[in-house]
């Protein structure tokens, strides 16, 4: 197994950074600069990493209100993604977006949104594309269990297997919708990765914490995907650490118990990686460290590049709603004084 | 070069044009390529150009819209068709959430290129949940452009104009008028969205109408003229953008104005036009504004409900007289169906 340390590293590398930008955006919430929801990822790193690694930059990729983890994982700018957040000029949607619209065509991510469901037909629009193409290319989807609720989501699937579409949908079952759990929404024994196999994709299901199985299932269903097998639907169970919305903890709510959390963050992937690393693979200690030191490096400078950009000039909230300056000009009734 | 046409033939010839332009032009939707064609509109579509370009759809307006968006943020332009506007309201979030935002919201790197059919309609029975306008919901959306032809020349120019134009478009058909008839251009004729037509040049008084209200208000027009009232027409073609210039130029010159909407009174297009117009020309205009559009109510569906229900070219004729302060007879109508809730009297039914 020796010859797979670098993807294992890779792994790790990706879950260590999702996890120090978004504890980074958590810390420094309350200075009230980011002005804007965040939906962290804290807990959920690991489906993002193990997918994103089987993942190309000339593959697609569409996510949720709680993208940041996908989008990084895919090889999203950290700094676009910062600067947005930021609302600034630098921001990947020139701060048109916030946390929950990211977009970095340069790597395939085609987009994320906030309303539940929303992504998914894109994607697979992404996916007919690709189809229609024929280069073995794949469109990724995340979604959350929540989504599964929306009836999108099964006209979408229907026509990914319907029509043999290159599509990954990749299902995060982390339990809540919001503070509703599952148990609340769908009646008990439900299994969502039944209902994507009885609508006839290629399902697996599996414990996203756990990080190099995780791997393997994306691995295979991904290959099988580029070899024409027609659309893959992945189930994981993972948990979101964080509140649903913001930088806090909200157990104190009551809609979950402190247990099942610390359950969860017993078994932390990215901490048993850690120890998998250093004790069974004998990667060194100092290996890490200064992984760990460039990342909290590339972070600051992320952050510290967000804080000095400028703002969007106030002329941009009111123009660009065409692309065709001619349509804009036409259309536009905005009457104000902004003129830079 | 000039080709007698329909309405539908006219739409037809274009998404030919257009496939054969462009192979990123795609064409789907439920019933593209089955035996009637969206009456017509798709005919041999699918024989020319493939099943991987033009292919029939789910009955799942939401999703196929969404595959629509995503496959043209790859590159495609897509054609999606309904057979009624109605069955498309499933699609909101798409349109709205997605469509609708993604050039501005994503700082305008990716645009949406997608042309969406939708047929409007009135009459003969289609009731509350087929025959929707709303055109005025759709142009209440930042992001979206509305057309509306009301000519078989406009609909050619402007379904061309609107598959290559880089934003989505809603393309309204109004069932009445694909079985109209008129002089089509032959060739890539095309029509720029967001420019208005004069249709008919007058002086007492300016008419501004979109779609099968154009027809009613030619024929209004047409009778007036022989009582020595000169009515201006102008035919909005696209009702998102507005051709401000052409509505303010016709109310300068005339100094009245009506106008005519297919869909229900308020919150309509026509509302907004004449707040703009009483805004920014409120000391030119010597009489109040009027809109002629339908009741704030769903459309009935019974003959004899439906007998009051509609503005016609009678409605259109009163409301111009009663402005002008006009004596005039109405018992002497123009070439209007004999019944009203058909576009021609060789109509059997159904739509």
């Amino acid at each position: 197994m020796r010859n797979n340390i670098d993807i294992e590293m890779d792994l790790f590398y990706t879950m260590l950074r999702i996890r120090k930008v978004e504890e980074a955006i958590a810390d420094r919430y309350k200075e009230q600069k980011m002005r804007t929801p965040v939906h962290l990822s804290i807990g959920q790193e690991s489906v993002a990493a193990v997918v994103g690694r089987q993942l190309y930059h000339e593959d697609y990729c569409v996510s949720t209100h709680r993208a940041h983890a996908h989008y990084l994982a895919k090889g999203g700018s950290l700094q676009a993604m910062i600067s947005e957040i930021y609302g600034k000029v630098t921001g990947c949607c020139r701060g048109r977006g916030g946390s929950m619209h990211l977009i970095d065509t340069a790597v395939g991510f085609m987009g994320s949104t906030a309303i539940v469901g929303n992504t998914i037909p894109i994607g697979v629009g992404l996916g007919l594309s690709l189809k229609l193409a024929g280069h073995g290319k794949v469109s990724c989807i995340f979604l959350g269990d929540g989504a599964v609720e929306e009836g999108v989501f099964y006209e979408s699937l229907n026509i990914a297997v319907l029509k043999k579409l290159p599509v990954l949908f990749v299902c995060e079952n982390n339990r809540y919708s919001v503070y509703s759990p599952f148990s609340k929404r769908q009646p008990a024994e439900r299994k969502i990765y039944e209902i994507a196999k009885a609508m006839g994709a290629t399902i697996y299901h599996g414990d996203g914490y756990d990080v190099l199985a995780s791997h393997d299932v994306a691995r295979c269903a991904i290959a099988s995907i580029r070899e024409g097998g027609g659309p893959c639907f992945l189930e994981f169970e993972t948990y979101r650490w964080r509140e649903h919305c913001g930088p806090n903890y909200d157990n104190d709510l009551g809609y979950r118990t402190e247990n099942e959390f610390l359950s969860w963050k017993a078994r932390d992937p990215l901490e048993v990686f850690r120890v998998y690393l250093v004790g069974k693979c004998r990667v060194s200690k100092q290996v890490i460290k200064k992984m760990e030191e460039d990342v909290d490096q590339e972070i600051e400078v992320a952050f510290e590049l967000a804080e000095t950009a400028p703002f969007p000039k106030p002329i941009e909230a009111v123009t660009g709603e065409y692309k065709s300056t001619e349509a804009n000009l036409n259309c536009s009734t905005y009457k104000g004084e902004l003129t830079t | 070069m000039m080709q007698n046409m329909t309405y539908g033939a006219a739409i037809n010839t274009a998404m030919h044009m257009a496939m054969e332009l462009d192979p990123n032009v795609l064409c789907f939707g439920l019933g593209v390529d089955d035996p009637k064609h969206i009456f017509g509109t798709t005919a041999g579509l699918q024989e020319k150009f493939g099943e991987q370009r033009v292919f029939d759809m789910p009955t799942s307006e939401n999703a196929i819209t969404g595959v629509g968006i995503g496959a043209s943020l790859a590159g495609y332009r897509p054609v999606m068709t309904h057979q009624r506007l109605d069955f498309f309201l499933l699609a909101m979030d798409q349109l709205v959430n997605a469509a609708a935002k993604w050039y501005y919201m994503f700082g305008g790197q990716v645009s949406v290129p997608i042309v969406i059919r939708l047929i409007i309609g009135r009459g003969w029975g289609q009731g509350p949940t087929h025959s929707q306008n709303l055109q005025a919901w759709f142009s209440h959306i930042p992001g979206l452009k509305v057309v509306m032809p009301a000519s078989p020349a406009d609909a050619k120019g402007l379904l061309l104009e609107s598959i290559f134009d880089d934003n989505p478009v809603l393309f309204l058909e109004h069932r009445w008028l694909h079985d109209s008839e008129g002089l089509v251009p032959s060739g890539d004729y095309r029509v720029p969205i967001g420019k208005a037509r004069i249709v008919r040049e007058g002086e007492d008084i300016t008419l501004v109408s979109m779609s099968y209200m154009t027809i009613e208000a030619i024929r209004a027009a047409s009778y007036l003229e022989k009582q020595g009232i000169s009515c201006e027409i102008i035919d909005l073609r696209t009702v998102k953008p507005i051709d401000w210039n052409a509505i303010f130029a016709s109310v300068h010159k005339t100094k009245k104005l009506i106008v005519l909407d297919t869909g229900v009174t308020t919150g309509s297009i026509a509302g907004e036009i004449i707040a703009r117009i009483c805004m920014e020309c409120f000391s030119i205009l010597t009489r109040p504004p009027v809109r002629i559009a339908l009741p704030d109510n769903p459309e009935p569906m019974s003959f004899g409900l439906t007998k009051h229900y509609y503005p016609s070219n009678e409605s259109i004729v009163r409301g111009i007289t009663s402005m002008l302060s006009v004596d005039h007879d109405l018992s002497v109508t123009v070439e209007s169906p004999v019944l009203h809730d058909v576009p021609g009297d060789w109509f059997k039914g159904p739509f």
